[in-house]
């Protein structure tokens, strides 16, 4: 791993009608990591995500992307926030038809890109569906597959997982994995579940709230290679047990 | 055509009940004519009501198609500006609740008689659904799809192009349903003043006592709003065929 930083959160606040709920937020993300920032609802996570996207603005502090994650990012919402009029095509397409950044890829390229991920995704046989057709678990592989697209250097990913069945959360688990290791990117993946966190991440940030305060920020001595063994192994569940203890604390 | 034979049974009944009320003198001829009268002057004044029915339905397709292109881009401007919608939309909200009947006097004397009078009242009429409602289904995009948008720096036109207007689609095609009913309701009282068309054949007959007149250009009236609703309810099947726009909660 890279130890370039991609993401620099300093002194970063942000308030709602007077209410903080991120309070001199301090906070480092390496080029290639895989960090999950976890917490109870309310603590500010999902917020955190919106302010280094660019959908907040901070009340105070700084956000600071590097030059290849700025302006080139994806974000994975809670819901799969796919256009219902469009097909897995199109909205795996969409960006491309939106941003000013990627107007000057050639239609062919475009194809390919979309095709590829889908392929990546399983999907290459779904491309023709609209969204009413899919799956819950096959829309969110949709939106990764949006988000992944335009081959972005970051993926923000707000509780992509939340709203799926739990085989099928653990089956995305693996795939979310698997691509991360392919396209070397930078995921800061937010979640209320600490297993989820420990199963996909090498680094784990707890936030607590209200002010969104890191009270743990952990790295992960597990094995890059991750699959459904690993949620039963010993090292794993004492990961989760210190995290846990954290989050009590 | 199985959905429509209830409708078409009661139809048959009532037209049958009201043709032995009638005939037996149980109610008097002068105040509703007999189903069979009214066919019968429907045959003999062919040529005036078929003259008088294409003459309503275009003044009204003027009507509806400038409430649609106007009221389409009233609406998407307010959408833009928050400031204009603020200061415009209270004045639109007023005049819509005129009668329609006591403006249209005053359309004659902006535009004579004849057909601009016409279209004006069906204009006047029917804007203001399109208006509202295209206006509320622009709006009603969801906050995540929004987020959508602004994550890949979508333009304000590819925003209201390709997220806005096939979100409003459903509140778009609610409103013109109403619109269309109301395009036909101010053109009648527009010819009712201006002259021309269904409105003034049914004024001509009020001043004859010709009570079967009245309910034949009645009767194609109907048959003029039925055209238009089918012809909607076509359309946005065959949109519906093609691209699954979503139902909107109407």
């Amino acid at each position: 791993m890279s130890e370039v930083s991609s993401i620099r959160l300093e002194n970063l606040k942000k308030s709602f009608h007077q209410r903080e709920v991120i309070q001199n937020l301090n906070l480092e993300i390496q080029q290639g990591s895989f960090v999950s920032l976890v917490g109870p609802s309310g603590c500010g996570k999902s917020t955190v995500l919106r302010l280094i996207a660019g959908l907040e603005s901070p009340t105070g502090g700084l956000v600071e992307l590097d030059e290849e994650s700025a302006g080139h990012f994806g974000f994975v919402f809670q819901d799969a926030n796919l256009l219902p009029w469009k097909t897995v095509y199109e909205n795996v397409a969409l960006p491309f038809e939106l941003s000013p950044a990627l107007k000057e890829i050639s239609q062919d390229e475009i194809k390919d890109r979309v095709l590829k991920i889908l392929t990546q995704v399983k999907l290459q046989d779904s491309q023709h569906l609209f969204p009413h057709q899919l799956s819950g678990g096959m829309k969110m592989r949709v939106s990764l597959a949006r988000a992944l697209a335009p081959k972005p250097r970051l993926l923000l990913m707000d509780e992509p997982f939340a709203a799926l069945d739990e085989i099928t959360r653990y089956e995305m688990q693996i795939q979310l994995r698997d691509l991360w290791q392919q396209e070397k990117l930078t995921v800061i993946f937010v979640t209320h579940s600490l297993l989820e966190a420990t199963f996909l991440s090498e680094r784990v940030v707890l936030l607590k709230g209200p002010g969104g305060r890191v009270t743990l920020d952990r790295k992960l001595d597990l094995p890059i290679k991750r699959d459904d063994s690993l949620r039963t192994s010993e090292s794993f569940n004492k990961i989760i047990q210190e995290i846990s203890a954290g989050l009590k604390a | 055509m199985k959905r429509l034979t209830p409708a078409f049974i009661f139809f048959v009944f009532v037209t049958a009940i009201l043709q032995v009320l009638i005939k037996q003198d149980v109610i008097h001829e002068t105040l509703i004519p007999a189903p069979s009268s009214v066919w019968n002057t429907l045959l003999e004044m062919k040529i005036d009501y078929v003259t008088s029915f294409l003459q309503t339905l275009k003044n009204t397709l003027y009507g509806l198609g400038l409430s649609i292109l106007i009221g389409s881009l009233i609406a998407i401007v307010f959408s833009l500006s928050d400031l204009l919608k603020k200061a415009i939309l209270p004045f639109a909200v007023f005049f819509q609740t005129v009668p329609i009947i006591a403006v249209a006097p005053l359309l004659v004397i902006y535009f004579g008689f004849g057909a601009p009078t016409v279209i004006a009242s069906s204009f006047i009429v029917s804007i203001f659904p399109i208006i509202a409602n295209t206006l509320m289904g622009l709006e009603s995009a969801s906050s995540a799809q929004k987020d959508l948008f602004r994550v890949y720096h979508g333009s304000a036109l590819k925003t209201l192009w390709k997220l806005q207007l096939p979100v409003a689609y459903p509140y778009i095609y609610s409103g013109l349903k109403v619109s269309a009913g109301l395009s036909i309701i101010g053109a009648i009282a527009g010819e009712f003043v201006a002259g021309g068309g269904l409105g003034a054949m049914i004024d001509a007959a009020r001043t004859q006592q010709r009570v079967d007149i009245v309910f034949g250009a009645l009767i194609l009236l109907s048959v003029m709003g039925l055209l238009f609703m089918g012809t909607l309810n076509l359309v946005h099947r065959l949109i519906n065929l093609r691209r699954p726009f979503p139902a909107g909660e109407l």
